[in-house]
């Protein structure tokens, strides 16, 4: 970014221009292109997963929109973004009109260090990891006021079931992400996929026993924070009409979905840049455009299929309760990723350079999972002999 | 709570999620059962129900005999019909036939009692209006010739299907089951 920023200076288009104006056009510029590709792909998450859940539940789901459905999201925005902005009489009013928008600034700062390719990357921070933990935790802030100033109890009860969860969950999130640091020694996004490689068994999720574990405590936690099901209890449509967003409607409460979807994309980003080797693909050509395309795909699909086990964790799990989400996190998580990090730490005292025994057996590990998942699901699907549909828009 | 039990409620979980997602994976790749009315059917909805379904009321006019049986045998009067019978020719004439089908409360009893079938349930059920007027149906524009029952079987060619279809009607959901 910088040196794109510096080039266009230079000889570029921005040529002549004093030097911290034609920064602030290059930032400018990239916060808008990344806020439309963030508006894009809540929009089309938030009518994917509408579409996966009914799958699941033997529905079709939305498919009037367009051909099959798929720009519902365009409509459900437009509308929301036409509907009458109300505020509350008791509210407090100030705290209640900024609320969604400082969720949002924390939700979007986030985006700086999430890498698209090599060198695809707003800010590649040498803090990066810790900078999107930090920046992510101020939605929290932006939630908690919400449920504050609305002056409703169903509002408040949910800001501090999400303060109180989005802070408990920070700790099991930051152990697991030690893990992989003590591999890497650097926090920067793109220094931790460069240290990982494209073939599986290179990758951190399958370096050794402890960091397999902490992907999965990273996942579960990082769910949690983005305040997904089964630990959706700030909303918890069932219990708090909509919890912190009750009181919200037109285009403040789209924000706060859009934060809400657009998470989700961000926990598939961090959890394919930590642990699933991020853009890294094979060299196939030398021509560097043509392989920067294949790291964005790759990068891409490999988030957006972590954003579809969630949508399909939400289609199967049922929400916990408080006291269940609690010791969950206190009782187990961080009890096992403190473990997890001791036995990750004398790992990398006894294989400083990694091993690559483990690794493969580490992935073949990870096949036999895998292969007795699939078997599983076959045993179901012959156990009903249902109607199969492998029509994915049927 | 012992160590024992905390490993074991550990690997309950990472079990039990294991399988809960296993059985959802399945249900992904089944069939939706969801039939998408009105327009994405394989055939109308109306097609696919029984001749006996009980939908709105309908009158075939060149059945009617006029004898009044549906008016009288209707529990809540939603049949208005004016029947005249003419001195000189011995025939009867309708002057009105009005079905008022937001009263009707699909009973069936009027159909029962009809000699030639004439009055009966359609399959039809989308009787949505804006006015509760427009759901009266009336059937006869002008005066005219009520149906007289010839003597051996029916010969008029135009006749003879409604009858059919009538009696067969009769057959069915008059006299169903054991009575027949």
């Amino acid at each position: 970014m910088q040196q794109l920023a510096d080039y266009l200076l230079a000889e570029g288009f921005l040529a002549g221009l004093p030097k911290s104006l034609g920064y602030v056009l290059v930032i400018a510029f990239f916060a808008f292109v990344l806020l439309n590709f963030i508006m894009v792909i809540a929009g089309v998450t938030s009518w994917l997963e509408r579409r996966v859940w009914a799958r699941i539940q033997s529905r079709v789901g939305p498919n009037r929109v367009g051909p099959q459905g798929t720009i519902q999201w365009l409509a459900d925005g437009i509308k929301n973004v036409l509907k009458e902005d109300i505020v509350p009489d008791a509210a407090d009013k100030p705290l209640f009109k900024a609320a969604p928008y400082l969720a949002m600034i924390g939700f979007f700062g986030a985006w700086a260090c999430v890498p698209f390719g090599d060198g695809l990357i707003i800010a590649d921070l040498n803090v990066g990891v810790l900078y999107i933990t930090a920046v992510t935790g101020l939605v929290v802030v932006g939630i908690l006021m919400a449920g504050w100033s609305s002056n409703n109890k169903w509002a408040l009860l949910g800001g501090i079931r999400s303060a109180a969860q989005i802070v408990s969950y920070e700790i099991p999130a930051a152990i697991a992400i030690n893990t992989v640091i003590l591999l890497t020694g650097t926090l920067s996004m793109q220094g931790i996929i460069r240290a990982q490689g494209w073939a599986p068994w290179n990758w951190f999720l399958f370096d050794n026993p402890f960091t397999f574990v902490a992907f999965f405590i990273f996942f579960v936690a990082l769910l949690a924070e983005g305040n997904r099901t089964p630990f959706d209890l700030p909303e918890a449509e069932s219990e708090l009409v909509a919890g912190a967003f009750t009181e919200y409607s037109g285009l403040r409460s789209l924000l706060f979905f859009l934060v809400e979807w657009g998470n989700l994309y961000i926990i598939g980003a961090l959890c394919t840049s930590l642990f699933l080797g991020g853009w890294q693909v094979p060299a196939f050509t030398s021509n560097a455009f043509i392989q920067g395309v294949l790291q964005m795909v790759t990068f891409f699909l490999k988030s957006y299929f972590l954003v579809f086990v969630a949508m399909w964790i939400r289609a199967t799990l049922p929400r916990v309760r408080v006291d269940q989400l609690m010791s969950l996190c206190w009782k187990y998580l961080v009890p096992i990723s403190f473990v997890n990090l001791l036995g990750a730490m004398l790992w990398v005292v006894a294989f400083p350079h990694g091993n690559i025994v483990m690794r493969v057996l580490m992935f073949l590990f990870g096949v036999a999972v895998a292969l007795y998942f699939f078997s599983r699901v076959a045993f179901h699907l012959r156990r009903a002999h249902p109607e199969m549909s492998w029509n994915p828009i049927a | 709570m012992g160590f024992g039990d905390y490993v074991q409620n550990i690997r309950q979980t990472v079990g039990t999620i294991f399988e809960g997602m296993a059985i959802t994976a399945s249900h992904f790749m089944r069939k939706p059962f969801t039939i998408q009315y009105p327009d994405r059917t394989e055939i109308r909805v109306q097609d696919s129900l029984p001749f006996r379904y009980r939908g709105l009321l309908d009158v075939d006019l060149e059945i009617c005999t006029g004898c009044l049986a549906c008016e009288r045998a209707c529990p809540i009067d939603c049949i208005v019909i004016d029947a005249e019978k003419d001195k000189t020719t011995k025939e009867m004439i309708l002057k009105r036939f009005d079905i008022d089908l937001a009263k009707c409360m699909y009973c069936g009893l009027c159909s029962e009692p009809c000699p030639t079938g004439s009055i009966h349930h359609t399959p039809e059920f989308e009787g949505a209006d804006y006015s509760l007027e427009s759901l009266v149906r009336r059937y006869v524009k002008a005066p005219l010739v009520a149906y007289k029952p010839p003597k051996g079987p029916e010969t008029n060619p135009e006749v003879a299907p409604i009858l059919a279809r009538g009696l067969r009607y009769l057959d069915e959901f008059a006299s169903p089951g054991d009575a027949k």
